[in-house]
């Protein structure tokens, strides 16, 4: 018996390395066109046309600006910590990618299967606060300043919420493992965890607590990743830019860059624990006499339908609602969000325990 | 396997390194940027152990909320850097004799383990998740809320004590502070915030 090359070492190495390209270079050409619609989109509110110039309606308007951004001289201020300075936006940029590390994108499609996936991405999500926090210290300017310390209060408040919800979907799911928890959620939009997770009429008490969860998830996820109408830490009419003042050409580009992909991220998130991650929304068996990858195919672009739709959601949430203030943003995490979850986790866990367990017969 | 050896040896290279930096770097803000890089490798040397769930662990609470905490504290505090460094030479053997005593606590611990523990063969079920079919959040899980029920339950007690203490020693009531009441504000309508005055010209409003 003769063992495949990918699995000697160097083979496995080679095809991870390929594997991480491949979803890399996917995310990248995704960003270009999202944030196009983002602008676009914002733009349709507003009753503009939005960029049309560069290529067949504007299409081409993210490489235009990505040369644009590359070309451009990088400025560092005199008085900034330049080794800190530069080093905040590659932190950025490489924790927004590093967390689509475990993302199931279609049956096997993940890079690493790990078991505790969702501990993962929150972690990984928890530590996007420092690429802010030290591009706002580093920077040795008032407003970079003030913003990072808005963004690192904000985020860690944030956390605590989406925290205790993703602890709700673990208890119910009863796996961290992220393709665990999507394929609990098979045979139909029913048996996904905006609407209770599997199970028939009996989970209705359930729906009370889990749609708004959802609902919380996405806000929470707004403010994490400072999205409007949470975009405290760069608000233009109070602090300039915030922690991006000093920055300028590649790494301002790759601040952008990891704040995009951080929304995706949400969305992503959003998608996988709640609205059944790369599952269709109808009993899919006739999949099952299909190639393997033709079926792969067919789930992903449900997932990529999903994340779409949610990113086109956080981009009207930023075209149709105002800003928040600093002290409502605060108010409403602590005071409003961290409750609710905290009671929701308390019934969801009775529930488990004594209803869910007990049909399951363990 | 080689690719594990070499993880492990880059990991604790840099726990080490950075650890050196936190003690030698001059700037308190880059102290603290080289623990976080300590953190985080540790993490890296957990998941290697097979101990992945502790190792998020560590990441989320230690990295994500702890050091945030102390990142943000030290970019505030206006620090004397020449104040700092006066002091050195007298602490410097109180230093070295706490450094001696946990450098000879570490050998001994980690003796003990690399003879007794998982590293010698004997499988610690509990502590890797190997041996037995459970995922190791689920065996921390299984002896946390029963064989250390009381211990975990005294943990909480102690931070609950720690967080009113601080909020008693922080909290200041100043007379006189007008509050946002949003329930009053959402409940006000045309009729209770509005007064519709009918003016005769000329006369003006006196109240």
């Amino acid at each position: 018996m003769q063992t495949s090359f990918w699995e000697t070492p160097g083979g496995w190495t080679l095809l991870t390395v390929g594997q991480i390209l491949a979803v890399m270079i996917w995310i990248l050409l995704s960003l270009a066109f999202l944030l196009l619609a983002d602008r676009k989109i914002w733009a349709g509110v507003q009753m503009r046309k939005g960029p049309n110039v560069v290529g067949p309606f504007g299409l081409l308007q993210s490489f235009a600006d990505f040369l644009k951004f590359v070309l451009k001289e990088i400025v560092i201020p005199s008085g900034a910590d330049k080794a800190v300075f530069l080093l905040a936006p590659l932190i950025s940029f490489t924790l927004a990618f590093a967390a689509w590390a475990v993302m199931p994108l279609a049956p096997g499609w993940v890079v690493s299967d790990i078991n505790v996936g969702i501990l993962y991405l929150f972690a990984i999500s928890s530590l996007g606060v420092y690429g802010i926090i030290m591009g706002g210290w580093a920077s040795n300017s008032k407003y970079p300043f003030l913003g990072s310390l808005r963004s690192a209060a904000q985020m860690v408040s944030y956390e605590v919420s989406l925290g205790f919800i993703i602890v709700a979907v673990i208890v119910l799911a009863g796996t961290m493992n992220l393709q665990g928890i999507v394929t609990s959620q098979q045979g139909g939009f029913w048996n996904w965890y905006a609407f209770g997770g599997p199970g028939g009429i009996e989970k209705l008490p359930l729906l009370l607590f889990m749609i708004p969860l959802t609902v919380i998830f996405f806000i929470s996820g707004l403010a994490e990743t400072n999205r409007p109408p949470f975009d405290l830490p760069e608000a233009e009419s109070e602090l300039v830019a915030g922690y991006q003042v000093e920055y300028s050409s590649t790494p301002y580009l790759l601040f952008m860059i990891g704040e995009y992909a951080n929304i995706v991220l949400i969305c992503a998130m959003t998608t996988i624990l709640f609205f059944g991650g790369w599952t269709a929304p109808f009993p899919t068996p006739f999949t099952d006499a299909w190639h393997p990858t033709a079926a792969s195919f067919f789930y992903f672009m449900w997932f990529f339908l999903k994340v779409v739709f949610f990113f086109f959601l956080v981009s009207m949430a930023k075209a149709i609602v105002p800003r928040y203030r600093y002290d409502q943003l605060m108010r409403l995490g602590w005071k409003v969000f961290l409750p609710f979850s905290l009671i929701a986790i308390f019934f969801i866990s009775g529930w488990a325990l004594f209803v869910l367990k007990p049909a399951m017969g363990s | 396997m080689p690719l594990q050896a070499i993880a492990f040896y880059l990991m604790a290279a840099v726990t080490v390194a950075a650890g050196f930096g936190v003690v030698s770097a001059r700037n308190p803000v880059h102290s603290v940027l080289w623990l976080i890089l300590a953190f985080f490798s540790a993490a890296g040397l957990f998941v290697l152990m097979g101990a992945e769930f502790l190792a998020m662990l560590l990441v989320v609470v230690y990295v994500g909320a702890v050091a945030v905490l102390f990142l943000f504290v030290v970019m505030m505090l206006d620090v004397d850097f020449a104040a700092l460094r006066q002091g050195f030479a007298r602490y410097m053997p109180l230093g070295l004799l706490i450094a001696g005593v946990l450098a000879v606590e570490m050998i001994v611990v980690s003796s003990t383990v690399a003879t007794r523990g998982a590293a010698a063969g004997n499988d610690l079920p509990m502590a890797s998740g190997q041996g037995v079919d459970v995922t190791n959040a689920e065996a921390i899980g299984r002896v946390l809320y029963t064989d250390y029920v009381y211990f975990f339950q005294a943990a909480g007690l102690v931070l609950l004590v720690a967080m009113i203490g601080a909020i008693v020693l922080t909290l200041r009531h100043k007379p006189g502070v007008k509050r946002q009441l949003v329930a009053d504000q959402v409940l006000r309508t045309p009729k209770t915030g509005m007064r519709i005055i009918d003016i005769k010209p000329g006369e003006g409003i006196g109240e």
